[in-house]
């Protein structure tokens, strides 16, 4: 009776998870911070008009989420020109370096939406590790990919998965 | 176990079978879980060179920290817990964290209206000067809060929090006031959205306004002073309070915040009665192509903790950032400073320029360059009276003036950093920094020695090659130049990667400098890893040098080591 209890248990619950796949973020959750302004800023309200979104999140300090940043800021007018997609950079510096977000931003010349999560309130609620971590969502704002660390060669990766969701393919 | 199952078992299938009803479907479709998973695990070997033996390492080889978090949410409704093993704590690590257990859970609901957290909770009233709780897992550093928040948005712009709780201390239960309570009200105040004529101004203003106050049970204590007992009454409630200003203009900002904390005699300030007070301002300048920020710190007597007994950085209520830049590269945060709660002043500057493509000197490519000079220094401090020595126990302790700048400098540092393009496949970042470190102040030691100074120059160059779309290969020569401490020091880093999978890394660090010729040690390291989407294994083996690894304004002292380390880390 055990064995068949515990199997029958195990067969009830993974087939409800892979029903309903909850492991997937329908939408955003909502968590409130600011933006560049101090302008408060609720996370469930990053929106682009129906095309895919890449949420990703960096910090001043974090070398490999400059790298990717900056390798993505030198082609994102040509990813946006073909895609629509938009990219959403949130920045988890505390109040030691939130000051040197702004001076970095334009420092560099990135076209990004900059956010501000200095207590990484969002951060946690993505369940982000470390970053730099990158989140792809589709236009219904759905959570479809997520990666984390930076190698060069990643942004092509994940430019074709853009251009997947543009043409309506599943992403697995 | 045996008879829950079957009833459990039945449960569940009832439950399965409900959806064709539609609600059930609902709590099942709305339903998500997520969370994260990381592993650190460390396999100790002797190495006569850094004084590591058998009988050092006593038997405990293999050390594990880990943890597990998952949150489930449903709608406005979210609940987690973190499971956290350390077995036994990996060296470096406070080993009070032995042990393992669930030390975070939480339930919270979440609307435009209200937000309420009960359990453990992570929360930050402005800057964090008066109340910061926060989690940072590679420091083993864990403030949170158990108890109840309430957070209430009654009006666009308006946030009021409430925060009610004890903090976390290693695995040590809260009971009979074996540390303080913490008590904290906040209220943010975006102007632009509460009077409807600022709303199209291009003049963003937010106020906010904190009082935190802790209570702990404490009405007497027996304090030694020059060998004798005396029986001091304390505080049994301390308040700290303050304000903020946020102001934004046409490419300039403003930040400040202002605390004020009545007399709080506690081990940190070696029991003195004086008030603390502290000052953080940044002001920016940004248009595109150019950032410039000027920050600057004066903190007077402002540690703030939820048990005056505790030395190290467990149960700080208070976060008071450091003003200096994080550095990662491993030279460049050989001396790393930590902010001095007791008192320092600081001023820092920041330069960020970028020279456009195919200007004269922007070349092809164009080229950024930073520049930043920060120091620190002490306050000016001088005797209550004739009689009472500067930081006397049981007394005022000193008198300083608002803003004063003392002769002794605890950190200074001045750096340029460029990063420039050379070519579609080259690319790399060139730094120099001149650093003065303090290191008796620095690293805890309040009794300043001669030559406590640590005077360096630390050059870097990093290089990326994009071998084709896949493949790079990353090069790192570092280099510090110091007549002090333990001189001089070379270090190089190959990283080869495989995008979007693979890496190997080889490094070495080389202590050539070391007037101890024996100590001019190779620290080597080999590591490789695999990525899977937000999936992370890594296995490296070689040495560890001793030293201080700081994120944000927490440091935590690293002994060195060698052996084995795997590290998997996974989000879901």
């Amino acid at each position: 009776m055990k064995k068949i209890s515990v199997l029958l248990l195990l067969l009830v619950v993974s087939s409800a998870i892979h029903a309903q796949n909850v492991f997937t973020y329908k939408k955003l959750p909502s968590v409130n911070i600011k933006d560049m302004k101090g302008q408060p800023f609720s996370t469930d309200s990053i929106t682009n008009n129906g095309k895919p979104i890449i949420v990703s999140f960096w910090a001043t300090w974090c070398k490999p989420c400059v790298r990717e940043l900056t390798t993505i800021s030198d082609v994102y007018d040509d990813w946006v020109k073909e895609t629509g997609v938009k990219l959403v950079a949130v920045s988890i510096d505390d109040s030691r370096s939130v000051p040197l977000v702004a001076p970095m931003i334009n420092g560099k010349g990135w076209e990004y939406q900059v956010l501000l999560d200095p207590n990484s309130d969002f951060k946690r609620a993505m369940n982000v590790v470390t970053v730099p971590q990158t989140f792809l969502l589709n236009g219904k704002g759905e959570v479809v990919w997520q990666h984390t660390t930076f190698a060069e060669g990643d942004e092509l990766e994940l430019i074709n998965l853009v251009r997947k969701l543009n043409r309506g393919e599943e992403i697995k | 176990m045996k008879k829950i199952l079957p009833f459990i078992t039945a449960g569940l299938l009832f439950a399965s079978l409900i959806p064709l009803r539609g609600q059930a479907q609902d709590f099942l479709k709305n339903s998500e879980v997520h969370g994260s998973s990381q592993a650190d695990a460390i396999y100790y070997l002797p190495d006569s060179k850094l004084g590591i033996t058998d009988s050092s390492l006593a038997g405990r080889l293999i050390r594990m920290n880990g943890y597990t978090e998952v949150n489930y949410s449903l709608g406005d409704f979210t609940a987690g817990m973190r499971f956290e093993a350390y077995l036994p704590p990996l060296l470096g690590y406070d080993a009070q964290n032995e042990g393992l257990g669930v030390p975070y859970w939480y339930a919270r609901y979440k609307t435009d209206f209200i937000d309420v957290t009960a359990g453990n909770f992570y929360e930050q009233f402005g800057y964090g000067m008066m109340l910061r709780t926060y989690q940072e897992w590679t420091l083993g550093f864990d403030n949170s809060l158990k108890g109840l928040r309430v957070k209430i948005m009654p009006a666009k712009g308006i946030t009021l929090k409430g925060v009610y709780g004890v903090q976390r201390y290693y695995w040590d239960p809260y009971k009979d006031g074996n540390r303080g309570i913490v008590k904290g009200v906040d209220g943010d105040f975006y102007l632009n959205d509460i009077f409807t004529g600022m709303a199209d101004s291009k003049l963003k203003v937010s106020l906010g306004g904190t009082f935190v106050s802790v209570f702990q049970k404490d009405a007497t204590r027996d304090i030694v002073i020059n060998g004798k007992i005396y029986e001091m009454k304390m505080p049994q409630n301390v308040a700290n309070y303050g304000g903020r200003i946020n102001l934004d203009f046409a490419g300039f900002s403003l930040y400040s915040e202002y605390a004020y904390k009545i007399n709080d005699p506690s081990a940190r300030n070696k029991y003195i009665y004086k008030n603390g007070n502290a000052l953080f301002a940044n002001l920016g300048y940004t248009r595109p192509g150019l950032g410039i920020s000027v920050m600057t710190k004066w903190i007077d007597n402002m540690s703030y903790k939820s048990d005056r007994t505790i030395t190290n950085n467990m149960l700080d209520i208070n976060y008071l950032p450091a003003i200096t830049k994080e550095h990662t590269y491993a030279l460049a945060s050989m001396y790393p400073y930590a902010t001095q709660p007791n008192g320092e002043a600081g001023l820092s500057g920041t330069v960020t320029y970028h020279l456009k493509k195919n200007s004269k000197l922007g070349g092809k490519s164009g080229m950024s360059i930073a520049a930043n000079f920060t120091q620190v220094n002490s306050i000016k401090r001088s005797p209550v009276n004739d009689s009472t020595a500067v930081g006397q126990p049981g007394t005022l302790g000193y008198t300083t003036t608002f803003f004063s700048v003392g002769n002794e400098v605890y950190y200074q540092e001045a750096s340029i950093e460029v990063t420039k393009k050379f070519s579609k496949n080259w690319k790399g970042i060139f730094t120099y920094l001149y650093q003065t470190y303090n290191k008796f102040v620095a690293e805890g030691h309040t009794d300043n020695q001669d030559n406590s100074l640590i005077y360096s120059q630390i050059g870097i160059a990093d290089v990326t090659w994009k071998i084709d779309a896949k493949h790079s290969l990353r090069c790192e020569l570092q280099g510090l130049w110091t007549k002090q401490d333990k001189g001089n020091w070379a270090a190089a880093l190959l990283e080869f990667t495989v995008a979007p999978h693979w890496f190997v890394t080889l490094q070495d660090q080389w202590n050539y400098g070391n007037q101890d010729h024996e100590m001019r040690l190779h620290y080597y390291n080999v590591s490789g890893g695999y990525n899977w989407n937000s999936t992370r294994v890594s296995l490296s083996y070689g040495r560890q040098r001793e030293g201080v690894i700081c994120v944000g304004g927490v440091c935590r002292y690293v002994p060195a080591s060698s052996g084995f380390t795997l590290t998997l880390s996974t989000s879901f």
